[in-house]
């Protein structure tokens, strides 16, 4: 799959939400801990080799899952190979708590439920729905009423072939 | 660079809706003839499709940092996708009509990961003041875009999470500085409490909907 390369190593540049020294074992069998960058940038989970300034890699953090591993580290798998596992060992319990619940909340998807939480919340609390300010109220992929299970069909709240 | 491409493509092709689905004309160079290909925009990820039954995207766009213009061009309907810095890259995209044009600008230009932690943030201040202080019941998910839980107090007392008791002997350490938003606390556990809901919603509307793909 083609992707723009160039702009993904501009994005792992970008500031931070999180980044540490850490374990990193890939997932295939009898792959060995490596020392790596650790740097969590919108979606993206990127590692660097500690002296270098590109990464070696990226993962999207869509669609994964992120899970504790004994002692004090955290796995994250994917929903169509939950077997495949890229493994990182923090320093400390606290440190692996922190990434943990980061990482968690990294995904495109998450943000997007927060979105659709707050706005409810605020229309319940004020009567107004606080997405006409920024224009986007009638976009489908923010509606909360796509999301009631009693409609017979989902109706404008799930776009599919525009 | 790696990258898990392998879930990428499963991303692109999961069961639920896009953001926005169509056709759209892609220029392969810069001389080179428009390619009419089906576009996928899920997230901050635009994916392309040799056609719409393609069962693996040719490619995808990652749309951070990006802008998106009109441009002038012998082809209708014409648009780009800018991105930044040296030998920039762009993408140049035609749609079938004025109205996806205007669709897909829209909404290409609200794709962004950034963009939607901005909105997130802000609707999570207008509710925290609108809400007002109030006590926290215990939080078992970690607030959506805090900073990690830890030991500090609220104006109310103490920090939901903390399992601390709150006069500990021995020397106690200086007490940390107040969180920044007082009132968000009743957030948290709220959220995890509708998160939990909306998701099992949202997988019942899911298998509803993939069963109604599934007839003809």
């Amino acid at each position: 799959m083609r992707y723009n390369e160039k702009e993904l190593q501009a994005l792992s540049r970008q500031p931070a939400e999180l980044a540490a020294e850490l374990g990193m074992r890939g997932p295939k069998k009898g792959s060995v801990v490596k020392r790596r960058l650790v740097k969590l940038v919108v979606n993206f989970l990127f590692y660097f080799r500690t002296d270098e300034a590109e990464p070696v890699g990226a993962l999207l953090l869509e669609h994964c899952k992120v899970a504790q591993e004994e002692p004090s580290g955290f796995s994250i798998s994917f929903v169509e190979d939950p077997e495949r596992k890229y493994r990182f060992e923090c320093h400390s319990e606290e440190q692996c708590q922190e990434w943990i619940g980061a990482l968690r909340r990294a995904s495109y998807e998450f943000m997007r439920r927060s979105l659709i939480f707050y706005r409810n919340e605020i229309q319940k609390v004020t009567g107004k729905d606080p997405l006409e300010q920024f224009g986007i109220s009638e976009e489908a992929r923010f509606q909360l009423s796509g999301l009631q299970p009693s409609s017979p069909s989902l109706g404008p709240g799930f776009p599919g072939r525009a | 660079m790696k990258l898990n491409e392998r879930s990428l493509a499963s991303y692109a092709t999961s069961g639920a809706p896009a953001d926005r689905a169509g056709f759209l004309f892609q220029r392969a160079g810069r001389a080179a003839a428009y390619l009419r290909r089906w576009f996928v925009l899920r997230g901050n990820m635009l994916f392309y499709f040799e056609d719409a039954a393609s069962r693996e995207p040719a490619g995808v766009v990652i749309l951070e940092g990006c802008t998106v213009e009109l441009v002038e061009a012998a082809e209708e309907f014409a648009f780009a996708v800018r991105f930044a810095g040296a030998r920039a890259r762009a993408y140049e995209l035609a749609a079938e009509s004025q109205a996806a044009l205007e669709g897909w600008v829209k909404a290409l230009s609200r794709a962004s990961f950034d963009y939607l932690r901005l909105v997130v943030r802000e609707l999570e201040r207008q509710l925290a003041a609108v809400r007002g202080p109030a006590p926290a019941p215990p939080a078992r998910a970690l607030p959506p875009a805090a900073p990690p839980p830890g030991p500090a107090p609220r104006e109310n007392g103490r920090a939901a999470w903390s399992t601390a008791a709150p006069a500990a002997p021995g020397p106690a350490p200086p007490p940390p500085p107040p969180r920044r938003r007082a009132s968000a606390p009743s957030a948290p556990a709220a959220f995890a409490r509708l998160h939990e809901s909306y998701g099992r919603e949202v997988r019942a509307l899911r298998s509803l909907w993939l069963r109604g793909r599934a007839q003809p």
